[in-house]
């Protein structure tokens, strides 16, 4: 083999595999992602049932209901609209009735939420970065001047 | 008064290595060897001085100095010794302070490493250093003095994070910086090599050490952050595809790929373009790990403070680094020297493979943890990338490098025979199908994923066994000679087998965790909950006070098949200074696998939330990096890589050539 044909090979070769892993990062782009919406956004954006995606906003106040065998059901709200939250787990040490919650599931039927998992990630001030932003976005955030020195 | 001299032996260590960036780099230029040797004195005063300043940091923890405004956020008079100790680098100042303290420590050791490595190539690599030291070290001054004080000093501290309050905060951070910040010296070596113009198999035989050092400290670190996540956020789950997890796997992936590509540049002179890439993006990638965990575009335990600031800072940083060397790459690697040829079917084609292979998964890894960035700053749209989109993209590309490993690491330089390499791994083959056909047959309606990959388990342990056993035993010597003949080959060929040993081992892991088991329930005193073949029972839960903090603790029996296995606890923390909650999982080790507990919250009934798991040979993930950085670090004791050991007057045979 020449060195031309080597190179060729090689060129050839790495073409293959980059040409795979493009398909397979463009494939899973379109099925794998999941968006993340607030209880607004599910009407703006006429979210359809069965839609897989990260729900984020305030735990409302007194809505959170234990069933027996750890079936937990509570509302998620924000300025706007309020989304009924089915879970059945352990939920994160720092979960709180009026606090900022993200969850991952499916809708079920409009305006009810089925959750895989309820999220655990934020600040000191218990409000995850996704709730923070939507809330701002509305016109309701109040925390700025606590949530400066954020840890964690 | 001892904080003080910290923050001016800081500034102090940035005037030095002001100097250590330009003499030496004139020096290097104009041929002078006085102003060459300016590298190595200020490197080692520059390690001085940072671990002075180092030192007055731990010395303020340690005696609770309530003045300094790092020590009032991060400490409590109260907390044990060792998290007042760890609690230095458990913020991001003292973090940082940390990471400069590393990176001088890595200059000091090229300092010292007079004998191995060329007084011209040594002056530019130090003044490379020296540069990405100036850059960290007015970050530091600028916008994150750990030596900062507060008046009037507060009676006392506010306290560490709890979730950091664990002796994994002791050890995580330093094994992973000495891996994301030992790959700045495989950086400032290939920088020098392009600055200077030359590079050769002796450039790659002075950096080899370096690359395979940082990276079997780098995969350590990213092991004990695995496990440290495993058992601190009691969900049992080990990777999360998290952006900060990703942002040390990317490094490691290329550091992997350099590691390999020195290799062939050593034995064989080929490659030099692609492995001072290689060398550039690595470093690059933990630049870029730096930011994204550093600077607060990602919320995590990791990122401490949300300063836009310090974010825009380091992306400077960044982009200095990172479009510098590349433009420098850009001009000067044109002038490189082409090397060696090989025929595609050869251990250096099988090393390009592996390279492809790494650099495309890590390329994978790269978009799903900047896409979603990238999006939200563009579209403003939120997305998550998880767990999904790298099992749909990385693993593809990751499994068909392992079912290649064994075969390339079998096959001979420069031209090989496919056929003959096949028939040297025949009896591999053999058992292994065996092995995987008899798990599938008992695997009782389990997944099949599992069998297949402890296949390739078994498959990638038995593969690189067989290289050592191929060139030791021989029907006609028998036993004994065997024994010394494995004895006696290299270092490099040992390290290589215990490392991909190490692989296989961590995959078997990784496979097993498709049997793994879980049972949720809500448990009163006497009930038990199952999961699988184990059974946990609550015996009671328990308030318990100590010094900064309270918990509940339920003491849970772990029973298998009606026999009682131990006892475990799992409780509920609440760390009183902050009044935040954790939860501390129980865990119980049972052979390579674990009965894992965790507890939720308490109910007005009386009864608790257990979630319990049985994860079969989980031990096997960790034991495996383990063994991978150990195959590492007996590479490194190889005679040829001993930094200053005598070099041979002739090279090696080509026999005792090792098998990377």
């Amino acid at each position: 083999m020449t060195r031309k044909q080597r190179r060729l090979t090689l060129i050839g070769v790495a073409g293959c595999v980059l040409a795979i892993a493009i398909g397979l990062v463009l494939y899973a782009m379109n099925d794998t992602i999941v968006f993340f919406n607030s209880p607004a956004d599910i009407q703006a954006k006429n979210v359809q049932p069965g839609t897989r995606f990260r729900l984020g906003g305030l735990v409302k106040e007194g809505t959170v209901v234990r069933g027996s065998d750890q079936q937990i059901s509570f509302e998620v709200m924000d300025a706007e609209a309020t989304v009924k939250v089915n879970y059945k787990g352990l939920l994160p040490d720092l979960f709180r009735e009026g606090q900022g919650i993200v969850a991952e599931g499916v809708l079920e039927q409009p305006g009810f939420f089925r959750a895989d998992t309820v999220l655990a990630k934020h600040d000191e001030n218990y409000m995850p970065r996704e709730v923070a932003d939507t809330l701002k976005k509305q016109g309701h955030w109040q925390g700025e001047a606590q949530a400066a020195p954020a840890t964690q | 008064m001892l904080v003080e001299a910290g923050h001016f032996a800081l500034a102090l260590a940035l005037g030095l290595s002001l100097i250590q960036f330009v003499v030496p780099l004139w020096g290097a230029r104009s041929n002078d060897p006085v102003l060459m040797a300016v590298a190595p004195t200020t490197a080692l005063a520059v390690l001085g001085c940072i671990a002075f300043a180092f030192f007055a940091l731990t010395v303020a923890y340690v005696t609770s100095d309530f003045s300094v405004l790092n020590v009032v956020e991060n400490s409590h008079s109260t907390k044990p010794m060792i998290y007042k100790i760890s609690g230095v680098w458990g913020n991001h100042e003292g973090s940082m302070l940390l990471w400069v303290l590393i990176l001088a420590l890595f200059g000091g050791v090229v300092a010292l490493a007079k004998s191995s490595v060329p007084a011209r190539l040594q002056a530019n690599t130090l003044a490379v250093q020296a540069a990405i030291t100036i850059a960290f070290l007015l970050f530091i001054l600028t916008t994150s003095n750990p030596f900062t004080r507060v008046i009037p000093a507060p009676a006392e501290g506010q306290d560490l994070n709890p979730l950091l309050q664990d002796p994994g905060l002791a050890i995580h951070p330093p094994l992973l910086y000495i891996g994301y910040v030992g790959f700045s010296i495989s950086f400032a070596f290939a920088c020098a090599a392009l600055i200077d113009g030359r590079i050769d198999a002796v450039w790659a035989r002075i950096v080899r050490p370096w690359t395979l050092g940082a990276w079997a400290f780098l995969t350590l670190g990213i092991a004990m952050g695995s496990y440290w996540a495993y058992y601190e956020l009691g969900w049992g789950g080990w990777w999360f595809w998290d952006p900060v997890e990703n942002a040390s796997l990317m490094p490691w992936l290329a550091g992997t790929a350099l590691m390999h590509s020195t290799v062939v540049m050593e034995k064989r002179d080929a490659l030099k373009v692609w492995t001072i890439l290689l060398a550039i993006l690595t470093f690059s990638l933990s630049l870029l790990g730096t930011f994204l965990v550093r600077s607060g575009v990602l919320t995590s335990v990791h990122s401490f403070a949300v300063d836009p600031a310090r974010g825009s800072f380091i992306l400077g940083i960044l982009i200095i680094f990172i479009g510098g060397s590349l433009a420098l790459f850009a001009w000067r690697a044109p002038m490189l020297r082409q090397g060696g040829l090989f025929a595609p079917v050869s251990r250096e084609g099988a090393l390009v493979l592996n390279n492809l292979f790494l650099a495309t998964a890590c390329a994978t890894v790269f978009v799903g943890t900047l896409y979603p960035l990238a999006l939200e700053v563009m579209t403003g749209e939120k997305i998550s990338v998880g767990a999904p989109f790298f099992n749909a993209t990385f693993l593809p590309l990751i499994v068909p490098l392992l079912l290649l490993l064994p075969l390339g690491q079998t096959l001979a330089w420069k031209r090989g025979n496919l056929l003959g390499t096949a028939q040297r791994l025949y009896a591999v083959f053999g058992i292994v199908l065996l092995a995987t056909m008899a798990l599938l047959a008992f695997r009782h309606g389990g997944p099949v994923a599992a069998p297949l990959g402890i296949g390739l388990g078994v498959y990638l342990v038995l593969g690189s066994l067989n290289e050592i056993v191929t060139r030791s035993w021989s029907k006609e010597k028998g036993l004994s000679m065997a024994w010394r003949k494995a004895a006696g080959l290299p270092r490099s060929t040992w390290g290589t087998f215990i490392a991909h040993a190490g692989v296989g081992l961590t995959v078997i892991g990784i496979a097993a965790t498709a049997w793994g088991v879980e049972g949720l329930g809500s448990l009163k005193v006497g009930e038990s909950l199952r999961a699988g073949a184990y059974e946990a029972r609550l015996e009671r839960v328990t308030p318990r006070v100590e010094a900064n903090y309270r918990e509940d603790v339920a003491v849970l029996t772990v029973l298998r098949d009606g026999r009682e296995m131990g006892t475990l606890e799992t409780m509920k923390r609440l760390y009183v200074t902050r009044g935040m909650p954790t939860t501390e999982a129980g865990i119980m080790t049972i052979g390579l696998g674990q009965v894992y507990a965790s507890v939720g919250e308490m109910q007005p009934d009386g009864s608790v939330g257990i979630r319990l798991y049985h994860k079969p040979l989980v031990l096997l993930i960790w034991i495996g990096s383990v063994v991978m950085a150990l195959g590492g670090g007996i590479s490194l004791t190889d005679r040829r890589l001993r930094i200053g050991a005598p070099a041979r007057a002739k090279a090696a045979p080509v026999a005792a050539v090792p098998a990377e």
